[in-house]
């Protein structure tokens, strides 16, 4: 009698726990109450949102605002914001929040098996396989390379010769960014002058150089350079040997013992490059010394290169040799 | 509801639903997507950041290509803004200029295209470091890791090109760095750049026609490509979770795409747009009519690269100078220590991380539950090391800055980056590593506390 009792009250007791599920059980997503607070808000943040995205055609539309990069950013990025904040309260708020699990279920076994068997038994009727799979990797690295090919006319890609071409040689006149020349009497100390050689395309790393002015004293040029700088007047190429920016900032005065030497330096990196030595580095990440440009002054005071520069001009490459640039 | 006639809506969702079906044969796929368990925790977000971010970027890009000329052709500058008129640029330039001073609601779209790209690089990089500290490359996801990486690098290379584009005297000055370092590369750099650029730099004209095809239809393609393998291993995986609750190794515990989460992502989605829109509209960046059009022989002091180049630009200027040279000869040339040379090894040992980790721990099993940053107090102190000595390098970036802002010695400065760089990272690895064992501690103490509490006393 106890032992049906209790089967009874067990049975009563799982058919009252089924009980809400059984209701569900129709649903797939469980039911929930109202919560019409949350629909008015998600109502007022629509309104908001359609406030601000018709907006933006009036604000487009209508010229006399000023600032319209800043409204119509106002206007989109507020219709944003309140459609954002609508589908967060509907996330919220307004829809079943509920808990669910899932299997991870990593691997597939069976499927694993024949699918390594498939590839095996599709391979049965090889003989000389190794053979075969050389081959086959030949003519593949072959085709490979032919599809390859055509891409060699995106540029001179062996040839590294132009490299060290520059439109500077003996004789050429400077001339500043208006096309006019550069005379010895207009350098003056304490500044620079960006210079370029006539005739010649502007838009290249060999073209620009910068030309300073030192008092002949000053100069520590190296022996095979003495010359190169008449009446204490200096050309180097305004390119950075480290990176290719150009060189923007000079030095000078300075202030020792801090910064003693009058310097050019390039504001990318802040290589520092000693201009009386013959562009020496002082500091900063440059491996090679700024090319130097010879000069000369013609008999109506005019600047002139007298050679080209003393090295390759711009950023090195692997193999560059540190001899004097072509013309 | 039962016996009630069939309301009108009910129908359009049936017929919508048996169009797709009959057409795709989907509803059995649809069914499981809909139910798809997304375990909840705020650092599960910044991914999606990352996507949303895409979105915008592709949808605000397709406007500037209505306008944008990716053409060298010089012109004369004619437009509204007077400070340029008359001076000699490349339409390239001159299209962006228009585009941000005298086509409406231009500036809008390029400020938000640019600060999404900002936003884009910095919610992978949160995301990266998420994934890196919880664990969560580990197996099975180590595959959707190497892809996250590769996006990573192809979102670094979008973001240079699309600054590099413009033509102004910033991004001319960028490519005069992108070009060094290329050329500095070991063996090949010199040919290599030749050919990207079709001859010296500047380069041929074909070389912007070659920048935009990259820009707006190689990476974008490839990226969007990979976000969709990413999607679908992280799918066919499903999420990790921390473990709380019912979450095993064995059972994903979260909510269901609908009707709970859809909506919720729908509104990280637009909250995303909404700030990019706003700083867009709001927040100047890159005024590109300032800075002038790019001529080789000109650059300014002072300029700054966006900031997910900054660790390069710190890398280049750390490295004291030295080339490696056999007499006149230079065979590796400076820039490629920083530039080429340090991000490579970065990416590097990102790469081998969860491999190298397997073969040290001896830890071949499948990784469902993420480990909090403690769990392993090694990969986190390696991890806070490492990723504190690339942040030491990018500060140094900005040392310029500081020397203009606070008037800090610039060379100074430099030489105690070059100690802090190695010092630093290993502060750091000791001071992470104690600070997890301690926390780990604590919570043994904490449970024995419970323990001893719940027992009655007697």
């Amino acid at each position: 009698m106890r032992r049906w009792l209790i089967a009874l009250v067990v049975l009563v007791l799982g058919r009252l726990r089924r009980r809400p599920e059984l209701d569900s059980g129709g649903r797939i997503v469980p039911p929930g109450g109202p919560d019409r607070r949350a629909e008015s808000l998600v109502l007022l943040l629509f309104a908001g949102a359609t406030l601000c995205g018709a907006a933006v055609p009036v604000v487009y539309a209508w010229d006399a605002i000023p600032d319209q990069t800043q409204f119509l950013g106002l206007a989109f990025g507020l219709a944003f914001a309140f459609s954002s904040a609508a589908c967060i309260v509907i996330g919220k708020r307004l829809v079943v929040t509920e808990e669910l699990e899932e299997d991870y279920g990593l691997s597939h076994p069976d499927d694993r098996e024949a699918l390594e068997q498939l590839v095996e038994e599709s391979g049965d009727r090889f003989t000389r396989k190794r053979l075969l799979f050389l081959a086959g990797a030949g003519a593949g690295s072959a085709l490979g390379a032919a599809l390859l090919t055509p891409a060699a006319s995106l540029g001179p890609v062996f040839d590294v010769s132009s490299l060290y071409r520059t439109p500077w040689h003996r004789g050429v006149r400077l001339v500043d960014e208006t096309g006019r020349a550069l005379r010895a009497g207009d350098i003056e100390e304490a500044t620079f002058y960006t210079a370029y050689p006539e005739h010649a395309d502007r838009e290249q790393m060999g073209a620009p150089v910068v030309v300073v002015r030192l008092k002949p004293e000053q100069l520590r040029l190296p022996d095979d350079r003495r010359g190169w700088a008449p009446a204490g007047i200096l050309a180097y190429s305004k390119i950075c040997t480290h990176a290719g920016c150009a060189i923007a900032l000079y030095r000078k005065p300075t202030f020792a013992p801090v910064e003693p030497r009058p310097a050019l330096v390039c504001p990318c990196h802040y290589s520092t490059f000693d201009v009386a030595n013959g562009g020496g580095v002082l500091f900063g990440p440059a491996g090679r010394p700024l090319p130097q440009l010879p000069l000369a002054i013609d008999a109506s005071g005019g600047l002139r290169a007298a050679g080209n520069f003393s090295g390759p001009v711009g950023p090195s490459w692997w193999g560059v040799r540190n001899h004097g640039a072509r013309s | 509801m039962v016996g009630r006639p069939q309301p009108r809506r009910a129908l359009v969702i049936r017929r919508t639903v048996r169009f797709l079906d009959e057409r795709s044969g989907a509803a059995p796929f649809l069914r499981k997507a809909l139910r798809y368990v997304f375990p909840d925790h705020w650092s599960f977000l910044l991914g999606e950041v990352a996507l949303y971010s895409f979105v915008v970027l592709v949808l605000t890009g397709i406007y500037l290509t209505l306008f944008f000329k990716p053409s060298l052709a010089v012109v004369h500058y004619h437009g509204a803004y007077l400070p340029l008129r008359g001076r000699e640029m490349s339409e390239a330039y001159e299209s962006t200029v228009n585009i941000s001073l005298s086509i409406k609601a231009g500036l809008l779209m390029r400020q938000t295209h640019h600060w999404a790209a900002d936003v884009f690089v910095a919610a992978i990089v949160l995301h990266l470091l998420r994934i890196f500290f919880t664990g969560a490359f580990q197996k099975p996801r180590d595959l959707t890791y190497y892809i996250g990486l590769v996006m990573l690098i192809f979102a670094l290379l979008e973001g240079y090109l699309g600054y590099s584009l413009v033509d102004d005297l910033l991004s001319g000055m960028g490519l005069a760095i992108g070009y060094g370092v290329a050329m500095s590369l070991p063996f090949v750099g010199a040919n290599i750049s030749q050919l990207l650029w079709n001859g010296p730099f500047p380069g041929g004209h074909d070389f912007e026609s070659r920048m935009y095809m990259a820009h707006v239809l190689l990476l974008p393609l490839l990226i969007g490509g990979l976000i969709l393998l990413h999607l679908t291993l992280v799918a066919a995986r499903h999420h990790t979770q921390f473990a709380e609750g019912r979450a095993t190794e064995k059972k994903v515990v979260g909510m269901p795409t609908v009707p709970a989460y859809a909506p919720r992502s729908l509104g990280l989605a637009f909250a995303v747009a909404a700030v990019l829109f706003l700083m867009g509209g709001l927040i100047q960046i890159n005024p590109i009519w300032q800075w002038g059009p790019y001529h080789v022989s000109q650059a300014t002091n002072g300029a700054q690269p966006d900031w997910y180049l900054g660790w390069l630009i710190g890398a280049l200027r750390l490295v004291p100078n030295f080339d490696v040279t056999i007499g006149h000869y230079t065979l590796v040339p400076n820039p490629f220590w920083g530039g080429a040379g340090f991000p490579m090894f970065v990416f590097l040992v990102l790469f081998a991380w969860p491999s190298l980790e397997r073969r040290v721990t001896g830890d071949y099993a499948f990784h469902n539950l993420l480990d909090r940053p403690r769990d392993a107090p090694w990969r986190t102190a390696i991890g806070v090391a490492f990723f504190t000595w690339i942040f030491v390098v990018f500060l140094a970036g900005a040392a310029d800055r500081m020397f203009v802002m606070f008037d800090l010695s610039y060379r100074g400065q430099i030489w105690a980056f070059r100690v802090l760089v190695w010092v630093l990272p290993v502060v750091a690895l000791f001071v992470a590593k104690r600070v997890c064992e301690e926390l780990l501690r604590g919570e043994v103490v904490e449970v024995r506390r419970k323990l001893v509490e719940a027992e009655p006393v007697g």
